[in-house]
């Protein structure tokens, strides 16, 4: 019987197309606007994520997330040092200056200071050049998105020279950093030469980056900073979780994408759940002539499972298809980048599709159940 | 297992509607005997409870009370999924409006019940085709219900009710939708492919001009058979030997037929 279940459905045509457009696009919406949300909110711990040697953050206790920073007094760096399961501890600035280019135009800058000896912090992902030009005097490495905000239209190249605090500022090489979330150029330098890049303050050691001893575990090693020294110390994946959770309280990014990803959940629930049941009801009379004939009741509910899963799958097959190809034209926009259509993302939507339709068909299959075979009889 | 030829046997069965003050009589210690090889047809007035005994005699709906006996079972003693069973292995239907599926074709409509009761797709739907063409609808098997007239679409129908070679027929006003003339010929074909020795026939009908079909009519009325033609197989037999004129006066012939007036007879 599944062949007549198949060619009802795509008999009418009409409905056919609405049900499969009305999933796609919901599909679509939810596969949309939720992984543009994860990538925005992933966004904050960016530079967090792009530091691949430490596991520890260790900061000012007032300090909640990473960008807005109250820097620590130099000798922490060596309190820490002095706790007994830090392998190494070695300092890094994150904070915001004004770069300038030769054309004049000029932007915020994301500046990371790694640490001088050690380069700890450095960008692992190198397009041009490599961290070791970091050695050359007043030498930075931008990111590829930076590069091409100040030098338009040139070719990836090192050698070029921006200008922070009245300070040359040589390009030695350009990385494929992660988005930040202000989609600000993010430039790594050393950090005794971040320190000339921005104006002084008394205080400018945003972070100690530290590494526990072999055998310590990360979260041991941060209670024993924090009991030893007052400061906050934070595992790198907590740290992020702690940018992820700031911007969620602190923003009105999670309301936003949340009113959207309501409504692509009710039009996608509604639409297609009354246009399948519309479809059932007018099918009433052939499910009752099936049903007098001797048509099981399982058999009919199978039926009309099928009908729904065909719709579900194709829909959401569209959907996910538009989604892809959507992040696809994107992935090279320098905005953004990053934003990816996660894998996790579109098994959470099958299951919403699936629950979706399920419910639609729930409906239908009711109506069914309770339908007398008899009606085939009233004309 | 039928016994004696009977193929249905109702003693007092009676079909009531609804509880307490909202009660429905709608059928009232209905008698009838209806045996293989005949063509019976229950006639009268709307709400007269000849569509109820039809659903209560297929077991689309339960009596209330009374002895009801089907090809040898007691409907009132199987289960649902008995019941459907039941349905799909002895009973063929033909209803007033086709009540074809619109998406497929006349082949594919014919070979429905075959696919309910498990025969492959290709197969059903083959012999599907075959069969419509012992009907002669070889050429309109891949037509949709749509583009078939109302007679090719209640020929369709019959074709359905018959090829998975039920006991029982049971019509439901077969004719009413279609003008006299294909009326007729439905009628024909009915009785030339369904009326064996080994099965039986009901129809439920309003339509006078197919009563010289019937080897037996039951004439209801307010849920009671108010009178009952038996035993008109000469009738039939006669229409095909007879001018029509011959026939009607043959057919109008009966034991008690109250209701004259009100069929407009």
């Amino acid at each position: 019987m599944n062949f007549v279940a198949l060619k009802m459905l795509v008999a009418d045509r009409s409905k056919y197309f609405s049900l499969i457009f009305a999933i796609a696009f919901a599909s679509f919406l939810l596969a949309n606007q939720i992984s543009i949300f994860i990538g925005i909110m992933t966004r904050p711990a960016s530079q967090i994520q792009d530091v691949v040697d430490a596991d520890i953050w260790v900061m000012d206790p007032q300090t909640l997330y990473s960008d807005e920073v109250y820097a620590l007094r130099d000798y922490d760096l060596y309190r820490i040092r002095s706790v007994p399961g830090v392998e190494w501890a070695v300092p890094l600035y994150k904070g915001t200056g004004r770069a300038k280019g030769p054309d004049g135009r000029f932007r915020t800058v994301i500046l990371m200071g790694v640490d001088d000896a050690t380069l700890v912090g450095a960008p692992r992902k190198m397009l041009v050049g490599s961290i070791y030009g970091l050695d050359q005097p007043d030498a930075a490495i931008i990111d590829k998105a930076g590069f091409q905000y100040f030098f338009p239209g040139q070719s990836l190249q090192v050698g070029e020279a921006l200008q922070m605090n009245d300070r040359r500022v040589l390009i030695v090489g350009i990385s494929d950093a992660s988005a930040p979330f202000q989609s600000f150029p993010v430039l790594h330098t050393r950090y005794s030469q971040a320190l000339g890049f921005v104006g002084r303050e008394r205080n400018l050691l945003s972070f100690v980056l530290a590494k526990p001893s072999a055998g310590v575990s990360i979260q041991e090693v941060c209670r024993r900073i924090e009991a030893a020294t007052g400061l906050r110390a934070r595992s790198a994946a907590e740290f992020s979780w702690d940018a992820f959770r700031f911007y969620m309280r602190n923003t009105g990014i999670p309301v936003n994408f949340g009113i959207t990803v309501i409504i692509a959940l009710i039009v996608g629930s509604v639409v297609p759940g009354q246009t399948f049941y519309i479809f059932t009801i007018e099918n009433l009379k052939q499910f009752g002539a099936l049903k007098a004939i001797g048509v099981t009741n399982r058999r009919i509910v199978s039926m009309i499972l099928l009908q729904a899963m065909v719709v579900g799958a194709t829909g959401y097959g569209l959907g996910m298809g538009m989604a892809a190809a959507f992040f696809a034209s994107f992935l090279n926009y320098s905005p953004t980048r990053g934003i990816i259509l996660p894998w996790q993302v579109m098994a959470g939507i099958a299951v919403v599709v699936l629950f979706v339709v399920g419910l639609a068909s729930l409906m239908s299959i009711r109506r069914v159940l309770v339908l007398e075979p008899a009606v085939v009889f009233r004309s | 297992m039928v016994t004696d030829g009977i193929a249905v046997f109702s003693h007092d069965v009676t079909k009531v509607f609804g509880r307490g003050d909202t009660q429905v009589p709608a059928l009232r210690g209905i008698n009838l005997k209806i045996r293989l090889g005949e063509l019976t047809m229950l006639v009268g007035p709307s709400g007269s409870g000849k569509t109820t005994l039809l659903c209560v005699i297929t077991g689309l709906l339960d009596a209330t009370s009374g002895e009801l006996v089907v090809l040898g079972q007691r409907p009132a003693e199987l289960s649902q999924e008995e019941l459907i069973l039941f349905r799909r292995k002895n009973l063929g239907f033909v209803f007033q409006q086709y009540n074809l599926i619109p998406a497929l074709t006349a082949s594919e409509n014919v070979a429905v019940p075959l696919l309910a009761g498990g025969v492959k797709r290709q197969q059903a739907v083959t012999r599907g085709r075959e069969f419509l063409a012992t009907l002669g609808m070889a050429h309109r098997a891949n037509a949709l219900p749509s583009e078939l007239s109302g007679g090719e679409q209640q020929r369709v129908a019959l074709a359905r009710a018959l090829v998975h070679e039920p006991t029982l027929i049971v019509c439901d006003e077969p004719t009413s939708a279609l003008d006299g003339r294909t009326g007729h010929t439905v009628m024909e074909l009915l009785s030339a492919t369904a009326v064996r020795p080994d099965r039986a026939v009901i129809i439920v009908t309003h339509d006078t001009r197919i009563f010289d079909f019937a080897h037996q009519i039951a004439h209801m009325d307010d849920g009671r058979i108010v009178s009952l033609e038996e035993d008109r197989k000469n009738v039939a037999l006669t229409r095909a030997l007879a001018p029509a004129s011959t026939v009607v006066s043959l057919a109008t012939k009966r034991r008690a037929f109250p209701y004259d007036r009100r069929l407009g007879t």
